[in-house]
């Protein structure tokens, strides 16, 4: 009989008594692509993780080429040929190219009695390998001066030097340019030929769809659907994810924006970020921001809030021009102003992760929750905050004792609004505020940003998703390379108008 | 502005070179004995012993740990040295007993860090507490004058070179050639930069950090008798708070306090060797003695300070660039 390159069999795992995975069995093979599908707190992280050494099931076995497998830590499902890809990269900023890929596995030569790294030796197994990659810097550039998307290629790159065999891939195109993602399927592609077998967790299903050879379903913690990719459409990929059908990926908002202008910016420039940004929003009004990455569109947010500078033009907020000194770096008075600013990266910038959610989402607020001017009122904030994660949806049994961490993706982002909802803001700018979550927690997003709208907030929403931006917003400004290249009335909505705006002469190639 | 901005970066980065330099010409200019080859040297031996000390202490603080133990550690080392030679022990004897006492203390704040999984802060704060109790317990309070053959080391001279200043060489270059040359070494500073990443990339980071604190150890030891060495005796003070101008040396030449960062050539020792050389120019200037902690917790706010410093504006120089103007005027 023959058997499968790696199979899972009735794997089970629980948390603190929540079951996690209940039974989840299904077989990967040499030379595939598996898409590893589900909404977030499906399982899948987990299930990885399982495979990855980092946690153990409780019941069901894996094997590996017929041979029961229980790796009893990442170094030894290493050993075995497993080279997980975690969507936080794994990298040692502070030291080079190089030393990141052979970290555990020095070439090593004797000097003087001593057991030495063989540097030359490094550096050549290390540019033979960035050159298999395509991969045009040096082995010795301290990984800390590269883009987001050359630190993932380095992360792959270790996983061919550690001769894997079967390379997870967890969300690996959040933070890669267009070019880069090309780049990165081309090499699955080469992958795939040489024999080695690949899991790809995404929420692009499209990517799943163009990658994948099989895909499997999770939700809750089962198997609801497997097959080959030709079994499968998009649309019914959701349908299984979240179990019920979405008639729509976006609510829809019948308020229309005033004509009462919330926030004004003129000539705004910063050298080398951006140049002469001007535009106006309205209350009640959603205005989105596209653009490729790196096109400047974070920064902007980033400068409107006060976390970077800006060296010419002005800001406009309610009629009421921010002051040359204060204009400069003062994230509290745009806060008094009534701005919010939800970052692209909630993990590090948004959210104290070993903090409570409570904790968490009172920060921004605690000011105004003062009983005798020193002393913070509880009994106040304890309402407020149950109030508002009412509003945000935001489903936990114990917000005091419950660390953020614990919590989904989708929930995370609920408890980053909540925040700032608590300081009663006007002007709402989101950074990508539906990156990496589900379907389901996604469409409960859009719904909070419109209930926004209809109260008279106004929203910038910076996204690199247009279908989301055309969903979504009243207006949208289109930028490249610092620049607003195109603003576009929803009436003139058009993938093909804004992808033009947002590329214009440098066209990625492939 | 772009320059203003590169001369401050170049400024923070060789900030520990800078001062260096400047600490010369100042104390050269206030008394013609300072620039003195006798006195130069003079500061190489007196030097060496903290040096060691902090080289132990680069090796920690790279992991993004702390021994605040080592002060303790010397004193015991010390005073048991001193012990066993006054009571007839052969020299050498001692000198291999005192080295294992402390490794043993350095296996002791690692079993405690990674073992019961207790910050480095609070074992070592204990251990100094400890440490100081029991030397204090060894020489029953009293200061301890040693026999002549110990003082012979300190001004015995291999090749013409100061038997102190040699030692510190020794371990200077095993220590620059551990940490940038070898597999644990690099492994060290990938700890110091994300311990979990560090975990989940297979690297021992129990067997690594157990390794620091017993380099630590050994150096507080080595340390100790260097400087015994050249006192020939042990006071009850012997060591105090010589944690702080090892950690200070330590991030005066250049080693974060955030992990990660820094390197026992030219850092450590620079730092260690600037230290030094104030304490010798405030003596040889006629200093107010009461002046001393005034100025030394003045160099280690400063070592601090600088290192926050650079922390930001490295982090603020290195943010990505878009429009390719920036980069074009650049150059």
């Amino acid at each position: 009989m023959t058997h499968s390159f790696l199979q899972f069999d009735g794997i089970e795992k629980s948390f603190f008594g929540v079951s996690v995975l209940r039974g989840i069995s299904f077989t990967v093979e040499r030379g595939q692509v598996l898409g590893l599908v589900g909404e977030n707190g499906a399982g899948k992280s987990t299930l990885m993780n399982i495979l990855g050494g980092v946690l153990r099931a409780e019941a069901g076995t894996m094997r590996l080429n017929g041979n029961v497998f229980k790796p009893k830590n990442p170094a030894d499902a290493m050993r075995h040929g497993i080279a997980f890809i975690h969507q936080e990269l794994n990298l040692f900023a502070n030291l080079s190219v190089a030393e990141n890929l052979f970290i555990n596995d020095f070439p090593q030569r004797r000097w003087a009695g001593f057991s030495v790294i063989d540097r030359r030796t490094m550096r050549k197994k290390a540019s033979a390998l960035l050159a298999t990659l395509e991969l045009d810097f040096s082995p010795d550039t301290i990984v800390e001066n590269l883009a987001p998307g050359e630190r993932q290629m380095i992360e792959i790159a270790k996983a061919l030097s550690a001769a894997a065999q079967i390379i997870i891939f967890d969300e690996p195109t959040t933070s890669l340019t267009a070019r880069e993602t090309a780049k990165l399927f081309a090499l699955i592609e080469r992958l795939r030929t040489a024999g080695i077998a690949m899991i790809y967790i995404s929420h692009a299903l499209s990517e799943v769809m163009q990658l994948c050879d099989r895909v499997v379903v999770l939700r809750d913690g089962v198997v609801v659907g497997t097959g080959a990719k030709t079994d499968f459409t998009i649309d019914q990929m959701i349908t299984l994810m979240v179990g019920r059908k979405l008639n729509q990926l976006f609510p829809v908002r019948t308020a229309q924006p005033s004509a009462e202008i919330a926030l004004a910016v003129r000539d705004l420039s910063q050298p080398g970020i951006v140049k002469d940004i001007s535009f106006t929003l309205h209350k009640g009004e959603v205005l989105g921001v596209s653009g490729l990455m790196g096109s400047g569109r974070t920064e902007l947010g980033r400068i409107l809030f006060g976390l970077d500078p800006f060296s010419q033009g002005e800001i406009v907020i309610h009629g009421e021009k921010l002051s040359a000194a204060s204009a400069r770096q003062n994230i509290q008075q745009r806060i008094n102003h009534g701005l919010a600013f939800l970052t692209e990266d909630r993990r590090t910038e948004g959210l104290m992760m070993e903090a409570s959610i409570a904790d968490n989402i009172a920060l921004a607020a605690l000011p105004s929750f003062l009983s005798t001017g020193t002393m913070i009122d509880r009994t106040r904030l304890q309402t407020a905050l149950t109030n508002i994660a009412e509003t945000v949806q935001l489903r936990s049994a114990n917000m005091q004792q419950q660390r953020v961490k614990q919590l989904s993706g989708g929930n995370q982002q609920k408890a980053v609004l909540a925040k700032w909802l608590l300081t009663a803001p006007q002007i709402f700018i989101l950074d990508e505020p539906t990156r990496g979550i589900d379907v389901g927690a996604k469409y409960e997003i859009y719904r909070l940003i419109n209930e926004l709208a209809e109260r008279g907030a106004s929203v910038l929403l910076i996204s690199s998703e247009i279908e989301e931006l055309i969903g979504m917003c009243d207006r949208l400004l289109v930028m490249r390379q610092g620049e607003i290249t195109d603003c576009i009335g929803r009436e003139d909505f058009a993938q093909e108008r804004i992808l033009r705006g947002a590329l214009q002469t440098s066209v990625p190639q492939r | 502005m772009n320059h203003n901005n590169k001369f401050l970066t170049f400024v923070l980065q060789q900030a520990s070179l800078l001062l260096f330099v400047g600490v010369f010409l100042v104390f050269g200019w206030l008394s013609p004995k300072f620039l003195t080859t006798n006195n130069l040297v003079n500061i190489l031996i007196q030097s060496s012993s903290i040096a060691i000390v902090a080289i132990g202490m680069t090796f920690v603080l790279l992991t993004a740990g702390i021994d605040l133990s080592v002060g303790s550690i010397m004193f015991v080392a010390a005073a048991s040295a001193g012990k066993m030679v006054l009571r007839g022990m052969s020299l050498w004897l001692a000198v291999i007993v005192v080295i294992f006492i402390g490794l043993l203390c350095g296996a002791l704040n690692a079993l405690f860090i990674t073992r019961l999984k207790i910050l480095p802060f609070i074992v070592t704060l204990a251990t100094l507490y400890v440490g100081r109790g029991f030397g204090l317990w060894l020489t029953e309070t009293r200061a301890m004058n040693l026999p002549e053959n110990i003082l012979q080391i300190g001004t015995a001279r291999i090749f013409g070179i100061p038997a102190p200043v040699l030692i510190f060489g020794l371990m200077l270059a095993l220590g620059h050639l551990i940490l940038t040359h070898t597999p644990m070494g690099r492994q060290i500073y990938a700890i110091g930069a994300d311990r979990e990443a560090a975990q989940k990339a297979g690297i021992n980071v129990i067997r690594i950090l157990k390794f620091v604190y017993l380099v630590s150890g050994l150096c507080a030891a080595i340390g100790g008798l260097v400087s015994i060495a050249q006192l020939g005796a042990v006071s009850p003070t012997f060591g105090n708070q010589k944690e702080f101008a090892a950690i200070a040396a330590a991030v005066l030449g250049g080693t974060s306090l955030f992990g990660g960062r820094g390197q026992v050539f030219p850092g450590t020792v620079l730092g260690a060797i600037l230290i030094q050389t104030i304490e010798n120019g405030l003596v040889i200037i006629n200093a107010d003695p009461y002046l001393y902690p005034l100025v030394m917790s003045g160099i280690i706010f400063l070592a601090v300070f600088t290192d926050s410093l650079r922390h930001g504006i490295l982090s603020r120089a290195r943010r990505r660039w878009i429009r390719t103007e920036a980069l074009d005027s650049l150059g």
